[in-house]
């Protein structure tokens, strides 16, 4: 039985080494083929009609004009939007047309009559008491936790009330606070969609997909074949932050498409369509009382919070609300609200962006009332982290500061100097996240001539994950990354989780180590006979295996040559959830933001930015860092710039395009310093993901440092110039 | 039918309302329409309708297709070329991505008509081989998903021919016609450092 482990630091010539990307070059030149690109030899092209409405009911559709115009070769109503049939948000795709060109496809779209009954409309999220009206309000769950237990004697909602007053009642400080976020889209820039082929019974789909080993069945089901029919391949992706994990209706219709016409079928949304249905972020709007000791400790909490995910409800889940610092006594409330937008989908780290700026705020707020520095309550809230980490969070918290230089250029909330309409501000959040590995095989072919392949169902969603592989069977073996070729991005390779929560790095870490583990130890067995050495000792050193020591040595090409006459095949797996000395879950991260707000035009610029962050052992460090500062990126934006404005009369997403829908560009980034926190401790926990945690701290952190610049809080992020010009005018 | 006229201006008769319907441009945007006026008043009132037969340079190469007049530089170079580095992410080319060079100048091939690239000299991204640039992206790390990264990468090259001394604040003032979702700037901003000579 082999002992799965990783290397020491010392030990380590791979792991944990900066290393460029495998498939940086292909990229960088334009040669990679993303689903877009895949151009069949006689493809059609599918453009979608989308409804117009935000919620209407169809009363007709007529496609004869769309199937008479010219270079069109099929049309397809999909079923949901068939006479009678409700639509309830704007974009939501209605039929679809294929032609000999996109343009013939487009003409074709335009000829399609439609009759619609408008109905109702509600898209106002913000606005509780309208939705109330409206009847779109549902139980958004929530929980109340209180030290002392009611009697047997008490009425146990009295009691609950009696003791939140009482706890109010004795606080300290006590800070009410109001504080939202809007809805944000996904807005891959490859939409979604795939190019498929259709021949003699088996479909070939280039889907743009986070989920390659998880799409085959979802195809299968809905053509009514079975999975081995099907093979779904994505070498590349174009954006997936946790919307693209299903084949989607309308790569179903491409499917259909093309076995109905036996002609490959290339469909993806329009960019309006990917920013109405690709996927949103639900968003969230809180009113928070909370109550501290003298000290700034939060010993109760009282919040009710409502948003949406769409029409069906939803909204940030209550579970993480207060987020992360859980004070003794809370009482937490959420209501759902229906709303006429898209239904949300998974968005990096779902729901802790939206819980620590609803919550985060309030703490910073606290510090304002108190008059202290925003680090000193943070750092005396740390006992009530809620994940065990406030020991490495306090260790963060020092590192952070020292990187922003935070206590040389604290002031006061709202007391900062101007320099003419300018005041700059500090502020900071913290977060946690899982990110255990996710089931993963691997198969390894090693040959008599020495060369290593591996086969692994899993994607590179531009995380780095193909040169993680190639690190975690480069050092295993003593050889360079170059001379082990990696292949993933296909159905047809051993089953791998899909890309979403964090999952992937752990994921393909375990499966790979292990069938690397379990191949050399075959090889160890082999050589140790041919070197009359025991296999026990035996290590892999650049490119040769050897008796440590200064003992016999063989190169790695000879001691494949001893396998035999075939390659040396081995298969190994890691099941989800399996205790294991290669990964681990539960990472934490401090963020420290320094902004500037010229109080004349409400626009606020990122001076510098400060993430540190744990993940345990870390592989690649240049791809770790790239993945930081890209979601610190992510979240200035979301802070700042991006959210989905809807029309509340029409119900019209009225902001889907890029050109509306603004998002940060490379000027608006300021200086990202980024700290890989990675003490033997950590390190120790082996691999952990990396995806999520670093998106969740930058809003909050933004909105506090804005807060300790003017010295009023802009409660809805994303924080517009209107809307700083707006708190501002309040003060 | 195709067919061309090339006689010389101020035939009052052909508007640009015409050369559009003639064109059988559904929607056109704005900057297609502009662009299209455009030609007609550099080279006279020109009727296009339906396939022509143009010959374009692309990487130094002379490629002979067959386009509607409708057709958009990118259209051509990815349908009908295979060249997919430029990529279609925002069709009125705020994102950038489908930056090519004409001439030497960055434009958006998603917003330009193959027929307006006659006799013009047209790079792409995989036409940029031997460059120091697309190094310096990979070994700076400029690149996550990659969607964006070639457009980015030609939208950077034309900015340091222009600016082949930009300092580091030039560089953040001047590239902001692309967007990255991944948010990879910092990177991009790394690599760009490193290939301008002023540093």
């Amino acid at each position: 039985m082999v002992e799965y482990n990783w290397p020491s630091r010392e030990q380590a010539t791979v792991i944990g080494k900066e290393f460029e990307r495998l498939d940086g070059l292909v990229k960088v030149t334009g040669a990679a083929k993303y689903s877009f690109d895949i151009n069949l030899k006689n493809q059609l092209f599918a453009v979608a009609l989308g409804c117009p409405h935000a919620h209407c009911r169809i009363k007709s559709i007529d496609v004869s004009g769309a199937q008479k115009t010219k270079g069109v070769v099929f049309t397809h109503v999909f079923e949901h939007a068939r006479e009678g049939c409700e639509i309830q948000w704007q974009g939501e795709l209605l039929a679809v047309v294929a032609g000999e060109t996109e343009g013939a496809a487009r003409e074709g779209v335009a000829e399609i009559k439609l009759e619609l009954e408008e109905l109702d409309v509600f898209v106002d999220a913000e606005d509780l008491e309208g939705a109330t009206q409206a009847g779109r309000t549902g139980k958004g769950g929530g929980k109340v936790v209180t030290e002392r237990e009611p009697g047997d004697e008490d009425d146990e909602d009295e009691f609950i009330e009696q003791e939140m007053e009482r706890m109010f009642n004795e606080s300290a400080h006590v800070v009410e606070g109001y504080y939202g976020v809007d809805a944000i889209t996904h807005c891959c820039l490859e939409p979604h969609g795939s190019t498929v082929e259709w021949k003699d019974g088996e479909l070939t789909a280039h889907l743009s997909t986070q989920n390659v080993s998880g799409t085959d069945e979802g195809f299968a089901r809905d053509l009514e074949i079975t999975s081995d029919d099907v093979e779904v391949h994505c070498d590349y992706i174009g954006g997936g932050f946790g919307s693209k994990f299903a084949p989607d209706y309308w790569g179903i219709a491409a499917a259909r498409i093309s076995r109905e016409t036996q002609r490959p079928v290339k469909f993806l949304l329009d960019r309006d369509q990917e920013l109405q249905l690709g996927g949103n972020r639900p968003s969230g709007y809180i009113k928070v009382r909370l109550g501290a000791d003298k000290n700034g400790v939060v010993r109760v909490w009282d919040s009710h919070h409502w948003g949406t995910s769409g029409y069906r409800g939803g909204g940030v889940s209550h579970g993480v609300i207060p987020y992360v610092l859980v004070p003794g006594n809370y009482r937490r409330r959420a209501t759902a609200i229906k709303c006429n937008t898209a239904q949300s989908r998974a968005w990096r780290a779902p729901n802790h962006p939206q819980a620590c700026a609803l919550s985060q705020t309030a703490i910073d707020d606290l510090a304002c009332v108190m008059g202290k520095n925003s680090y000193d309550v943070f750092l005396a809230n740390l006992a009530g982290a809620d994940n065990g980490k406030a020991a490495v969070y306090a260790e963060q918290m020092k590192l952070a500061a020292g990187l922003m230089d935070w206590h040389r250029k604290w002031h006061l909330h709202g007391q900062g100097r101007s320099t003419g309409s300018i005041v700059d501000g500090l502020g900071m959040a913290l977060h946690t996240w899982g990110g255990s590995a996710n089931h993963s095989s691997c198969r390894l072919r090693i040959s008599p001539d020495g060369g290593v392949e591996s086969f692994c169902g899993t994607q590179d969603i531009g995380t780095g994950t193909r040169t993680i592989c190639a690190q975690v069977l480069a050092e295993t073996f003593g050889l360079s990354i170059t001379e082990v070729k990696v292949n993933i991005g296909s159905s047809k390779y051993p089953n791998s989780g899909a890309s979403g929560g964090s999952t992937t790095v752990g994921a393909v870490s375990e499966s790979h180590r292990r069938a690397a583990q379990d191949a050399l130890e075959k090889i160890f067995a082999l050589v140790a006979k041919e070197l009359d050495a025991d296999a026990g000792t035996l290590r892999t050193v650049d490119g040769r295996i050897e008796v440590p020591g200064g003992g016999q040595s063989m190169s790695w090409k000879k001691a494949c040559s001893l396998i035999g006459l075939k390659p040396l095949e081995v298969t190994s797996s890691y099941v989800r959830g399996t205790p294991s000395p290669l990964s681990s879950s539960r990472v934490g991260g401090v963020q420290m933001a320094h902004v500037e707000v010229d109080k004349e035009t409400g626009v606020i610029r990122i001076k510098k930015f400060v993430a540190v962050q744990d993940q345990g052992l870390v592989i690649n460090p240049k791809t770790c860092h790239s993945q930081i500062t890209g979601a610190v990126i992510m979240g200035i934006t979301a802070a700042l710039y991006e959210h989905r404005v809807t029309d509340p009369l029409t119900g019209a997403f009225v902001n889907a395009g890029l050109s509306d829908y603004h998002l940060a560009r490379l000027g608006d980034i300021g200086e990202i310093v980024v700290e890989l926190y990675e003490p033997e401790s950590e390190r120790q926990r082996g691999v952990i993901g990396n995806g999520e945690p670093p998106v969740i701290s930058p809003a909050a952190a933004i909105s506090n440092a804005v807060a300790n610049a003017i010295g009023t809080r802009v409660p809805v992020i994303p924080m517009t110039p209107k809307r700083v010009l707006e708190a501002l005018a309040k003060t | 039918m195709t067919g061309s006229n090339n006689e010389s201006g101020g035939n009052s008769s052909f508007s640009r309302r015409d050369f559009l319907r003639s064109s059988g441009a559904v929607a056109a945007a704005t900057t297609l329409s502009a662009q299209a006026e455009a030609v007609a008043q550099d080279e006279g009132p020109e009727i296009l309708s339906g396939e022509q037969s143009i010959t374009l340079n692309v990487n130094g190469k002379d490629r002979h297709v067959s386009v509607e007049p409708r057709a958009t530089l990118l259209e051509v170079l990815r349908y009908q070329l295979d060249l997919t580095g430029a990529k279609p992410v925002s069709l009125d080319g705020s994102s950038g991505a489908s930056t090519v060079m004409i001439d030497g100048k960055p434009v958006t091939a998603s917003t330009t008509l193959a027929l307006t690239v006659r006799g013009k000299k047209i790079q792409t991204i995989e036409g940029l081989a031997g460059d120091t640039l697309p190094a310096a992206f990979v070994e700076h790390d400029a690149q996550q998903c990659g969607f964006c990264t070639p457009g980015f990468v030609m939208a950077v090259r034309a900015f340091l021919n222009q600016h082949p001394d930009a300092s580091e604040a030039q560089i953040r003032a001047g590239l902001n016609g692309n967007i990255c979702r991944c948010g990879t700037y910092h990177q991009v901003i790394q690599a760009a450092i490193s290939v301008a000579k002023g540093g």
